[in-house]
C-alpha cells in the first residue's frame, strides 16, 4: 500500500509538470498579451509597450518564460502583473473566503442528496420517484444563473436574506459570535443556490446505486432471515451502496475553484473563482497559471484521495 | 412489502447480445438490434416526451433559419426604438414604418430594449444555440472516437519505450486534469470572440469521457470472433477499426454525446453570462438571457422566455439520453420488460 502511494505520487508529480507545460504553453500561444490590453490608451507609446514587455518577460522565449514562473513560484517571489503584489498570498487569502462557501454548499449536497434518493429508490415508480425525477432533470438543465437570478427575487422579498458579499459592512466592531452569525447568515442563499444542482446530481447517483444493491442477493436474504425494513434498507443495502461514494469524496476538491466562478460572480463572493475571471479580464498570466496549477493539483490529489479511502474502506480492493 | 426478485442475470458482453440476436433469427423472430433498442426506449413516457420536444426544436430552428436568414419574414435585426420593451402580445404602434412592422403587426414574445422582436431573435438564436450544441460535441465525438479507437486497437504497439495506449491514455489524463469551464474561459477570453471559437474550445474540453468509453469497448470487442474473422479474411486493420469496431462501441458513446449537447448548451449560456460568449449580431438563447438580466424588473419577458427556451430544449436532451442509457443497459430491459 504504502509503495503504491509513493508510486502514485511520483506520476502524479511528473503529470503535474506536464500540465503546468501545456498550460503555459496553450495561455501564451493564444492571442492576446497583457500588454494588448489597453491599445486604445493615447499615453501608452511603442517604447511602453517594449519596457512592459521587458519587465514580465515577455519578450523572451516561450522555455525561458516558463522557467522563470516556475522559478519565481517555488520561491514564492512570484507577481501579479495587474499590480504587481505576490500571488500567492492573494490566493491562499481569497481561498479562505472560498473555503466556507464549498463546505457549507458540500455538506448542504450531501446531507440532502441521501434521504432523497434512498426515498426515490424505496419507492421506486411512486409518484413521488417520478416527482424526484422530473425535478432532478429539471434542477441539472436550467442554467444556474437564470434559477438563481429567480430565486433571489423571491427570497429577498419573503426572507430579507443578504444575497451580496460576504458580511454587512460596519460589523467590524461587533463581537465575535455576532460576526459568526452575520458571515452565517451570509451563506445561506450562495451555498443553498449552488448546492440545487449537486443535489440533483447527486440524488440521482444514490437512487440508481440503492437500486442496484437492492436487487441484490443478501438483501433477499436478510429480508427472507425476517429482519425489520430499516435494518435490511440502512444496516445492510446503505452501507453497500455507499462504496462508489467514498470515491466521489476525493473528486469534490477541484470544485473548489473551478465549480464556483458562476455563483461568486452573481453573489459578488471574492473567492477564488471570482479571482480567476479577473485575472482572466486583465490576462494576469502568473494568476492565471498558477490557479490553473492549484486545480490541477487538487484534481490529482482527489484522485489519489479517492483511491486511498476505497482501498480503506472495500477490502477486496488492493493497491498494488 | 413484496420484492421484485429477477433472476441473476451475468453481464451480457456485446457478443453475447449478439449470440441471442443469432439465436433469435434462427428461432424465426428477427429483430435488428436498433429495432429492439426502440421498442425499450418507446417504453419511457418521459424520454417519449424529451424525443418530441427535441425534433420540435430542431424544426424550430430550421424554420428559423430559413425565415430569419434566407426568406426574411422576421428580421431580429431591426430596431424599433417608439416599440421598445412592449409585453408579449402586444401590438405594434402606428408610429411604426410599414418596413418595419412585424409579420401581422404582432410581437409574440415582446420587444427588448433597442424594440427588437424578441420573436425573430429567438428564432435566430435557436438555430445558433443548437448548432453550438451539436457542432461541439461533433468536434469532442470525433476527437473521442478517433483517440479511444487508436488506443483500444492499437494499444499494444510500442513506440519507442512506451505503448500506443499508455500514451494516448496519459494524455486523456492530462486533459481530464484540467478544471475545464476555466480553461474554456481562459481560451475564449483570450481568443477573438467568434461562434466557431467557441464551438470549438467546447469541443476540444469535452471528448474525454468518449475515448475512455471508446477505448473500453474497443478492448473488449477486439477479443470477439467477429473480429478474428474479420483479421482472417485479410481486411487491413484501418477497416476493421472503422468498419467494424467503432460502430459496435458507439452506443455508449450515443448516451454521453446526447447528454453533452446538453452540457455544451448550458456552456455556451454560462459563457454569455460572463460575457464571453457569441458576440452580436449573433442572437443565442444564451446571450438573450445574459442581456435580460438587466432588465428583470422592467421587462421580465426578456429573462423568462430565453431561460424557459433553453431549460424546454436541454431538459429534452438529457431525457432522451437517459432513456437511452436505460434502453441500452440489458439488465435494465429485461426489468422493465
Amino acid at each position: 500500500m504504502w509503495r503504491f502511494i509513493a508510486r502514485t505520487i511520483v506520476q502524479r508529480l511528473l503529470l503535474l509538470v506536464v500540465i503546468s507545460i501545456v498550460s503555459h504553453t496553450v495561455i501564451h500561444l493564444a492571442p492576446g498579451e497583457p500588454s494588448a490590453v489597453d491599445t486604445m490608451n493615447p499615453m501608452m507609446k511603442a517604447e511602453d509597450v517594449v519596457r512592459i514587455r521587458k519587465a514580465f518577460h515577455l519578450d523572451e522565449p516561450i522555455y525561458l518564460q516558463y522557467v522563470h514562473w516556475l522559478k519565481d513560484l517555488c520561491t514564492g517571489e512570484l507577481k501579479s502583473f495587474r499590480d504587481g503584489l505576490p500571488v500567492v498570498p492573494r490566493i491562499w487569502e481569497r481561498f479562505l473566503n472560498s473555503l466556507p462557501l464549498f463546505l457549507c454548499t458540500s455538506v448542504i449536497v450531501w446531507t440532502a442528496s441521501f434521504p432523497i434518493g434512498i426515498q426515490a429508490a424505496l419507492k421506486r415508480g411512486s409518484r413521488y420517484d417520478r416527482g424526484a425525477t422530473l425535478l432532478a432533470y429539471g434542477l441539472i438543465s436550467v442554467p444556474g444563473f437564470f434559477l438563481s437570478y429567480l430565486l433571489i427575487l423571491w427570497v429577498v422579498h419573503t426572507f430579507h436574506l443578504p444575497v451580496i458579499g460576504l458580511r454587512t459592512f460596519g460589523t467590524e466592531g461587533e463581537s465575535g459570535f455576532r460576526r459568526l452569525m452575520d458571515r452565517l447568515w451570509h451563506l445561506a442563499i450562495p451555498s443553498s443556490m449552488a448546492a440545487l444542482t449537486g443535489i440533483a446530481v447527486l440524488s440521482r447517483y444514490v437512487r440508481a446505486q440503492m437500486l442496484e444493491v437492492l436487487g441484490q442477493d443478501y438483501v433477499r436474504t436478510a429480508r427472507a432471515k425476517g429482519l425489520d425494513e430499516d435494518q435490511v434498507v440502512y444496516g445492510h443495502a446503505l452501507r453497500n451502496a455507499l462504496l462508489p461514494f467514498v470515491t466521489m469524496f476525493g473528486l469534490l476538491l477541484p470544485g473548489l475553484i473551478s465549480g464556483s466562478v458562476i455563483f461568486e460572480q452573481i453573489f459578488a463572493w471574492p473567492g477564488l473563482g471570482l479571482l480567476g475571471y479577473e485575472a482572466i479580464l486583465t490576462r494576469d498570466f502568473p494568476m492565471i497559471l498558477t490557479l490553473n496549477f492549484i486545480a490541477a493539483a487538487l484534481t490529482l490529489l482527489g484522485i489519489l484521495v479517492s483511491d486511498i479511502l476505497y482501498a480503506l474502506v472495500d477490502p477486496r480492493i488492493r493497491l498494488e | 412489502m413484496s420484492i421484485p426478485v429477477e433472476p441473476v442475470t451475468p453481464e451480457l458482453a456485446p457478443g453475447a447480445a449478439r449470440a441471442a440476436h443469432a439465436d433469435a433469427e434462427a428461432l424465426g423472430m428477427a429483430e435488428t438490434p436498433a429495432r429492439a433498442l426502440w421498442r425499450a426506449f418507446r417504453r419511457d413516457r418521459l424520454a417519449m416526451l424529451g424525443l418530441y420536444v427535441l425534433l420540435a426544436s430542431l424544426v424550430v430552428a430550421l424554420l428559423g433559419k430559413l425565415l430569419t436568414g434566407f426568406w426574411v419574414v422576421f428580421d431580429p435585426a431591426a430596431v424599433r426604438l417608439p416599440d421598445k420593451l412592449l409585453p408579449p402580445l402586444s401590438a405594434a404602434s402606428s408610429a411604426i414604418g410599414k418596413d418595419l412592422l412585424p409579420p401581422f403587426h404582432y410581437y409574440p414574445f415582446g420587444t427588448d430594449e433597442l424594440g427588437r422582436n424578441v420573436f425573430a431573435r429567438m428564432l435566430q438564436g435557436a438555430f445558433v444555440s443548437l448548432s453550438v450544441g451539436i457542432v461541439a460535441v461533433g468536434i469532442s465525438l470525433v476527437i473521442g472516437v478517433t483517440v479511444g479507437g487508436l488506443a483500444g486497437f492499437y494499444g499494444q504497439r510500442k513506440l519507442g519505450p512506451i505503448s500506443v495506449d499508455s500514451l494516448l491514455m496519459r494524455f486523456t489524463d492530462v486533459v481530464l486534469c484540467f478544471p475545464t469551464f476555466f480553461l474554456i474561459l481562459t481560451v475564449v477570453a483570450l481568443l477573438p470572440p467568434s461562434i466557431y471559437n467557441i464551438m470549438i474550445v467546447i469541443g476540444i474540453t469535452s471528448w474525454m469521457s468518449t475515448a475512455r468509453f471508446v477505448r473500453a469497448e474497443c478492448l473488449a470487442l477486439r477479443e470477439q470472433d467477429f473480429i478474428t474473422a474479420a483479421t482472417a479474411l485479410g481486411l487491413p486493420p484501418w477497416r476493421i477499426l472503422f468498419r467494424h469496431m467503432i460502430p459496435n462501441a458507439m452506443a455508449p458513446v450515443l448516451v454521453s454525446a446526447t447528454i453533452n449537447v446538453a452540457h455544451a448548451i448550458l456552456t455556451e449560456s454560462a459563457l454569455s453570462f460572463l460575457g464571453f460568449g457569441v458576440r452580436p449580431p449573433y442572437a443565442t438563447w444564451g446571450n438573450i438571457l445574459a442581456d435580460g438580466r438587466s432588465y428583470i424588473f422592467d421587462a421580465p419577458w426578456l429573462f423568462l422566455i430565453p431561460g424557459a427556451a433553453i431549460l424546454v430544449v436541454v431538459l429534452a436532451f438529457n431525457l432522451v439520453g437517459e432513456g437511452l442509457r436505460d434502453a441500452l443497459n440489458p439488465k435494465l430491459r429485461k426489468r422493465v420488460g
